[in-house]
């Protein structure tokens, strides 16, 4: 990247800065003019006898007289010259607003292009760069560093010369009046061009250190988050709050410091400003009272300076601005360039064709020198074809792990070559190394975005053809020219980006199966089934999965029915009978609500809700029964601590509200509910909405209110306002409920409370009807739509190394390494997997880092390596039989 | 039936005979209220246990196995009995299994709040230790009485 900021405005914006200054310079003779044109009114249409009028018209050495324009009296001669100045007004308005928007759309362009590029660069960062710059370092450079770099970028040119050329046109037109004058004016100028620069240079190094501590600061920050567990497990908050309020005091320092040097600036340079008018006043009033010098001419001297100093101040300005932008961009460009930076070629290279790795691997004499100098890796030799499954083992520290990543280029060999089907892997574009290899290891990293997305991303690489979507498509194409113009990639996100052929399938229903194949190879597909039987889907976009649920929830009931001991495991909806495995607040809206107009937690806050109860006589009914649960929970929950887990687990009101109903009792009886204030009302009726009286069997759900229930269930629906429409999706056993997952879509009811093992035995019934109607499948499938978190925090961690073994063996990689990714995974489902995965390999190549000597076995061709050299190689019976046999080979005995 | 009566109902069970009525109502309320269909299993031998039970309503037959690998009926539980509690307690497998000889209606108590409530109310150990030496000597009669038959 360019050293130096000019020189990367230069090279990305030539044209928008000459641009700028052409602007600048075609604005000048207006701004000369509007200069020009107050004397003018004064000395051609005020200060001038009338009987001079009428006289022909002339300005500016144009003659109107001679060009036929008759003769014109005082008063038309004013008005016309103020018209002229209004004119002027406007014009030189117009050039600072177009001048202005152009800058922004350059420096916005500019800094567009300029985090572009440092992200271009983070992706080309050896892997060895993030162990000595953390993410704390990284963020801030590219977001907030830079920030106001792009402010500046439209100024860098245009400034200096709109500016210095404004001061130059009132110069000359100061000089045109009166020479010496003007020569007074500037006298003061090299004063502040020798003081000011030495000054900001302090400030200057205060800013670098600034910006230094900063960045160290929110590193500090990233790693308390990171480290917030043993901060709690070792009781360590003090300490941290106190290397905190280090960090913020030497900041305040340096910050304070700046503000004071700022104004010391600011002082002088006010100061020296200031110098002029005292020399005019005391020199020039000297002069004109010993009659050497005209008045008038004092007072035109004085105006001139003053006019002068806007652009003045200006200018220096830019210069304080250009320092600060020039040291910002050098300190984070500098950041960006670390040794062994990957070539842009590399990453950005497309070969004409895909073709695939074929012949043998070879790795030569290679070595590979950690931090300390040491050779982890020591002059490794090993040639194996590509149709060759080899486990690789060693003991701890035999530089196994070094070796598995050289082979993947994730580090590249201090010395020696790697060649892979020919490719030298040292030169290879990431095209082949990303696509035709692969590599599985404890950095795996599991993306917030779906499963499915997850799985797929190893195919991925690039653009494949425009968005089908048209009119996604063309709001794309709009973007593009913008992004071209900043150097950005102009590929479309929205577009097909996944590579079916390189999956070995022809589309994406084709890959849904492979997809289904994996899971299988991994023993993830039961974990993404459940996923998506809580999973949701859009009946409207997908009718087809919507009927076939339906289907499932026919064949279910069916089920049910036939089965007398089933029978009570499901207690269904029906819009005729009270359900008593769901809340009361669910009796009464039956169905789900959408969106946030009923919220089943408060219910007793709904203004409509409360209209119903009123118009059903349930609302005293309604009180009575909150009334009565407010009592239980308290005589219940009261002398509890209030972080027990009963809370969480079985109480109607969390410990933090507790107190509040204890007070709502003890001021109000259960004979005085009319004493209850609105808001205590609406919490009182909360409660009874959350009843589930088979569950908390609290004895005061009458037949009688559940009847009173299912009549108000009737006026709820039968009256819901308007704008309330809608808000509930209700329960109709021929509809699939949207906002509903598959689950409880095919359940169409509540899994019984008081029957033993229900929930397995519901499960074990869901699962058969499932089978039954063909549905699995589908289930897997809305189940790859399950969002896993952040980092995919909401898989195990299992479950996650299962994923990212898939998402490696879906692109079908010629030769794939498998280094200790699977730590999560249990012995016996590792020795599974590893079984599948061997024999899908079949014809290909895979090097597998096994730390058991029996899963070695299953493989081609064992590689024993120890002390980052490879000792012995060859098939597990040869290595297993001679001497000690290969477990010891894998231990250290050495 | 309701969280009143449930708790009229442990009162009857002479583990819990001397708890005091707020601290069966929590006894109550936290536990869960199942039933078992006829022949279904309320634990079986071998398995982990996690929770004890209290029979409410019906009749249980406790069988374990023999070394032929037949099962053998030892012992009827019925309203008021509490089984289930050695597995937890010892943290050993259930050493019988429970199946119910008619639909059952049981309080399941989990393991943790039955800890939390032998801790807290000492006579409930005592309770315990009552029980479970009265079926050691129990045990002991009948297989003093088998042998004497063999014997004959």
């Amino acid at each position: 990247m360019e050293k130096s900021i000019f020189k990367y405005i230069l090279r990305y914006s030539a044209r928008q800065q000459i641009n700028l200054t052409i602007l600048a310079a075609i604005s000048f003779p207006f701004v000369y003019a509007f200069y020009e044109l107050p004397k003018l009114i004064i000395n051609k249409a005020i200060q001038v006898n009338p009987e001079d009028f009428p006289r022909p018209f002339e300005l500016f050495g144009i003659d109107f007289g001679a060009l036929g324009v008759p003769e014109v009296g005082q008063l038309p001669w004013l008005f016309s010259l103020c018209a002229l100045f209004l004119v002027l007004v406007l014009i030189n308005q117009g050039f600072k607003y177009v001048i202005n928007v152009y800058k922004g759309l350059t420096g916005e362009r500019m800094l567009r292009r300029l985090r572009y590029d440092l992200y271009g660069r983070v992706l080309r960062f050896p892997k060895s760069t993030f162990r000595n710059m953390s993410q704390g370092e990284i963020i801030p450079m590219i977001t907030a560093e830079v920030e106001p770099l792009g402010g500046f970028i439209g100024d860098a040119y245009s400034q200096p010369s709109f500016q210095g050329g404004q001061l130059l046109v009132i110069l000359g037109f100061l000089f045109a009046q009166d020479w010496r004058m003007a020569t007074a004016a500037v006298a003061l100028y090299p004063l502040q061009l020798y003081i000011i620069p030495k000054l900001q240079k302090r400030v200057n190094l205060l800013g670098k250190e600034r910006v230094r501590l900063v960045r160290q600061l929110s590193d500090r920050i990233g790693e308390t988050v990171n480290g917030v567990e043993d901060i709690h497990v070792h009781d360590t908050s003090r300490r941290e709050r106190a290397e905190f309020a280090r960090r913020l005091g030497t900041i305040f320092t340096v910050r304070y410091k700046i503000y004071r040097q700022k104004f010391v600036i600011k002082f002088i340079n006010n100061f020296i400003q200031q110098l002029g008018p005292f020399f005019f006043y005391s020199i020039g009033g000297y002069l004109a009272i010993k009659g050497q010098l005209e008045v008038g001419t004092l007072v035109a001297a004085i105006t001139a300076h003053k006019d002068l100093a806007a652009p003045w101040k200006e200018l220096l300005n830019y210069y304080q601005q250009q320092a600060d932008a020039r040291i910002k961009y050098e300190v984070v460009v500098s950041q960006f360039e670390p040794v062994g930076l990957l070539d842009a070629e590399m990453q950005e290279q497309e070969p004409e064709t895909d073709v695939a790795l074929v012949g043998d691997a070879a790795l030569v004499n290679v070595k590979l020198y950690d931090d300390q100098e040491t050779a982890v890796v020591d002059g490794a030799n090993l040639k194996f074809s590509l149709a060759e499954r080899i486990a690789l083992v060693g003991p701890p520290g035999s530089g196994r792990e070094d070796l598995a990543m050289l082979l993947a280029r994730l580090v590249t060999p201090s010395a020696g070559s790697i060649t892979v089907g020919g490719a030298d892997l040292a030169k290879a574009p990431e095209a082949i190394i990303g696509r035709r290899m692969s590599y599985v290891g404890a950095g795996g990293f599991v993306f917030a975005a779906t499963v499915g997305d997850n799985l797929y991303y190893g195919l991925r690489h690039k653009q494949l053809r425009a968005n089908i979507d048209e009119a996604a498509a063309q709001e794309h194409d709009a973007a593009t020219s913008e992004a071209r113009a900043a150097g950005n990639s102009v590929d479309d996100m929205r577009a097909e980006w996944t590579d079916y052929a390189g999956a070995g399938t022809d589309g994406p229903d084709a890959l849904a199966i492979r997809a289904l194949d994996v899971l299988d190879m991994v023993e993830l597909t039961s974990d993404v089934y459940q996923f998506g039987l809580r999973g949701s889907i859009d009946p409207k976009s997908e009718p087809q999965i919507a009927q076939a649920v339906l289907r499932a929830r026919m064949r279910l009931r069916e089920r049910l029915d036939a089965d007398e001991t089933a029978g009570h495991l499901v207690e269904r909806f029906d819009r005729a009978l009270y359900n008593a495995n769901a809340t009361v607040g669910e009796n009464l809206v039956f169905g789900n609500p959408v969106g946030d107009a009923f919220n089943m937690d408060r219910l007793g806050e709904n203004a409509y809700v409360l209209e119903i109860l009123e118009k059903a006589g349930l609302t005293e009914k309604a009180l009575q029964t909150g009334h009565q649960i407010a009592a239980t929970m308290v005589e219940l929950f009261a002398d509890l601590p209030p972080d027990h887990e009963f809370f969480q687990q079985f109480s109607f009101i969390s410990s933090e509200d507790l107190p509040v109903y204890q007070a709502i009792l003890g001021r109000v009886g259960k004979d005085h509910l009319d004493q209850l204030k609105p808001d205590e009302r609406a919490r009182i009726i909360s409660l009874t909405f959350l009843l589930i009286p088979a569950r908390h069997r609290l004895g005061i759900m009458t037949e009688e209110f559940q009847g009173q229930i299912l009549e108000a269930r009737k006026m709820f629906a039968e009256n819901m306002p308007e704008n309330l429409r809608g808000a509930i999706e209700f329960y109709e056993s021929e509809n699939y409920i949207a906002a509903s997952n598959l689950q409880d879509n095919i359940l169409f009811g509540k899994v019984s409370y008081g029957e033993a093992e229900a929930a397995s035995r519901v499960g074990q019934l869901l699962s058969d009807v499932i089978a039954e109607t063909d549905l699995r499948e589908t289930v897997v499938r809305v189940g790859l739509n399950f969002h896993v978190g952040i980092g995919g925090t909401r898989l195990t961690p299992a479950q996650r190394q299962k994923l990212i073994l898939a998402r490696s063996l879906i692109k079908r990689p010629d030769l794939m390494i498998v280094a200790d990714g699977l730590s999560s995974v249990d012995p016996a489902t590792l020795a599974r997997i590893v079984e599948r995965v061997v024999e899908e390999f079949r014809g290909r190549s895979l090097v597998w880092l096994v730390q058991l000597a029996e899963l070695a076995a299953r493989f081609d061709r064992v590689v024993v390596m120890r002390s980052g050299k490879i000792v012995k190689s060859g098939t597990f019976e040869e290595l297993n039989g001679s001497g000690d046999g290969l477990a010891n080979l894998i231990e250290d005995k050495a | 039936m309701s969280l009143n009566e449930e708790v009229e109902l442990l009162r009857n069970v002479p583990l819990f005979a001397n708890l005091e009525p707020s601290k069966l109502k929590l006894l109550a309320f936290t536990s869960e209220r199942l039933t078992f269909r006829k022949d279904q299993d309320l634990c079986t031998e071998g398995d982990m246990g996690d929770a004890a039970f209290i029979i409410i309503e019906g009749e249980c037959d406790v069988l374990i196995s023999t070394a032929g690998g037949a099962m053998t009926s030892v012992a009827k539980a019925k309203k008021h009995d509490f089984v289930g509690e050695i597995a937890i307690l010892c943290d050993v497998p259930r050493t019988a299994t429970v199946r119910a000889l008619r639909d059952v209606t049981v309080l399941r108590i989990s393991k943790e709040l039955f800890f939390r409530l032998v801790r807290e109310f000492p006579e409930m150990a005592v309770q315990i230790m009552r029980e479970l030496a009265a079926r050691v000597e129990r045990t002991n009669s009948q297989l003093a009485r088998a042998l004497g038959r063999a014997s004959n």
